[in-house]
């Protein structure tokens, strides 16, 4: 097994798993197959501290497969105490978007018109309180100007623009850290807090990334490219945390 | 005190306009039997007030419901409602949509006689634009942060269904989450419990944290025994999947859902029990070939 053959999904575990890098003793909230995979894979590797959980109410002992029991249980968190610990902080979620903006906006309510939509989707769930009280990343699991839109119809979650206007106090606990999807990995570490490409994943070109983005990326220089995962990392995504590869019914090879 | 109820009379003391709480989360733990009870009878115009899922999608189906306060509504292993979709894409509901936190909060205050409570979940986002009527509130000591003041969420009832109740209206769960049941009854002006299993008082056991709803805010109680089929419970009593993607599918085709509607909501709560008992001998595991034993 070697470094090379890592498909596609499972560069988009590692760099999800990134996303919590230096984060130490929070909550790694994951939403997404390849995010919760990530959680859990840098909790088993670099970021010792996060917590994870069983999908459901159970901060597990130790990081489980995808789908499988809790086993032993460290911490119990259900709903309402989710919900305080979201106000409390010490937590960063990873969620899904079915729209994104330049500055980080993003959608998972309805799109058209709110009053009479198009499509109704789940809700504002908790991306208004994610976004304003935590850190969050985002997980998209098909790149494409569908979701990479230049003004989203519904701003569930609140991006850097929104935050801004806010003003310093209202906005200080906000942050949004990355974006992973299929093709690429991307962030906000520009001087307007406009989206920008971090790195393109292996068989990937920037062009692509770019026709696969309804507004303007931020693109600087030469970009690199995702790293691979590790042999050890490879190995506990596919026989630890994965082994039914329900990561591939996400992420196409 | 509760006193036991039969489904129907619960049901028969509601009105139609009223604003009515429904507990569970998602497709979890709902008072599903309730719910089917409401969807058969005369009543109109609710408001209704939930962490949503199948009971806010049947309801949207019956044509019950004039306007939906939610966060989300979802089937959870199914994550868009279709019913609730539809309803929302014709325009035959209108909708309150809070962040899942401000509506905690909301509950919160409800459930504690204040007017609001004050949060930062919602600023920023389109929440505060599609509900003009929200309001924020500045601290009044020396950081003056502007907060979100969510309004009470008060109800004229509260429908919660619980793994075991006693027959006084004390509610035990066995899952691993009580949801917002207890804060949903608390908000409520009257409450009913619906329960899988009925016991007499003092005989629900478990540790004393796992009862959760406490008959002083009970009005009416009701074993209903799979009950809050086919959502999540605590009680060892998985989702049933399988049915659930039945009820998903057929709720996408109208000639479909007439079909679902004619098998499994016609009759009354034993009839369904029976049809659905039935379904899964003869259709569901066949059909689908992954149907969950019951």
């Amino acid at each position: 097994m070697s470094a090379s053959s890592a498909a596609r999904a499972e560069i988009c575990v590692v760099a999800c798993a990134e996303a919590w890098r230096g984060d130490g003793e929070v909550l790694a909230a994951a939403m997404g197959t390849c995010s919760i995979l990530g959680a859990r894979l840098a909790r088993l590797t670099f970021e010792p501290g996060l917590l994870t959980t069983d999908g459901g109410a159970l901060l597990t002992a130790e990081p489980v497969a995808l789908g499988a029991p809790a086993g032993a249980v460290e911490g119990w968190l259900p709903f309402r105490e989710h919900l305080w610990l979201v106000q409390n902080g010490r937590r960063h979620v990873m969620m899904g978007a079915s729209q994104i903006d330049r500055h980080g906006n993003t959608n998972i309510s309805a799109i058209g018109d709110w009053a009479r939509p198009k499509s109704q989707l789940l809700g504002a769930r908790g991306a208004p309180g994610n976004t304003i009280a935590d850190p969050t990343s985002y997980w998209i699991p098909r790149h494409s100007t569908r979701v990479f839109v230049p003004a989203v119809d519904m701003v569930s979650g609140v991006g850097f623009d929104r935050a801004a206007a806010l003003g310093p106090r209202a906005s200080r606990f906000h942050g949004l850290r990355r974006v992973v999807t299929d093709l690429a990995v991307l962030d906000f570490a520009t001087p307007d807090g406009s989206m920008r490409l971090v790195s393109v994943h292996p068989g990937v070109d920037v062009e692509r990334v770019v026709a696969a983005t309804g507004f303007d990326l931020v693109v600087e220089g030469d970009v690199p490219q995702t790293r691979q995962p590790s042999d050890e990392e490879l190995r506990l995504i596919r026989e630890v945390l994965d082994p039914k590869c329900l990561r591939d019914r996400e992420v196409r090879a | 005190m509760g006193v036991v109820m039969s489904i129907e009379e619960i049901v028969g003391s509601l009105d139609s306009g009223m604003t009515i709480g429904i507990g569970g989360w998602g497709s979890r733990r709902k008072p599903m039997a309730l719910v089917r009870a409401i969807c058969r009878s005369p009543l109109t115009d609710l408001t209704v007030v939930s962490y949503g899922g199948p009971d806010v999608g049947l309801l949207c189906a019956a044509g019950k419901v004039r306007r939906v306060i939610a966060p989300f509504v979802t089937l959870d292993s199914i994550a868009l409602e279709p019913h609730f979709r539809a309803a929302r894409q014709s325009g035959a509901v209108e909708f309150t949509e809070y962040d899942e936190g401000m509506f905690m909060f909301g509950l919160l205050a409800g459930a504690h006689r204040l007017p609001f409570l004050p949060t930062r979940a919602g600023l920023g986002s389109d929440v505060m634009r599609v509900n003009p009527g929200l309001r924020t509130v500045r601290s009044p000591y020396e950081d003056g942060e502007e907060l979100v003041a969510v309004p009470a969420l008060t109800t004229d009832a509260a429908l919660v269904h619980l793994d075991l109740a006693d027959t006084r209206g004390n509610g035990r769960y066995l899952g691993p989450d009580p949801y917002l049941d207890d804060l949903f009854v608390k908000a409520a002006g009257r409450a009913y419990l619906s329960c899988e299993r009925m016991v007499e008082p003092g005989e629900l056991g478990g540790p004393p944290q796992t009862l959760l709803v406490s008959r002083m805010h009970v009005t009416g109680v009701v074993e209903t025994p799979d009950g809050g089929h086919f959502t999540e419970r605590g009680s060892g009593r998985e989702r049933d999947e399988a049915f659930q993607r039945h009820y998903a599918a057929s709720a996408a085709d109208p000639e479909a859902w007439a079909a679902f509607a004619g098998r499994f909501l016609s009759g009354d709560e034993a009839a369904y029990q029976e049809a659905v008992r039935r379904w899964h001998e003869q259709d569901g595991d066949r059909d689908h070939g992954r149907g969950e034993a019951r």
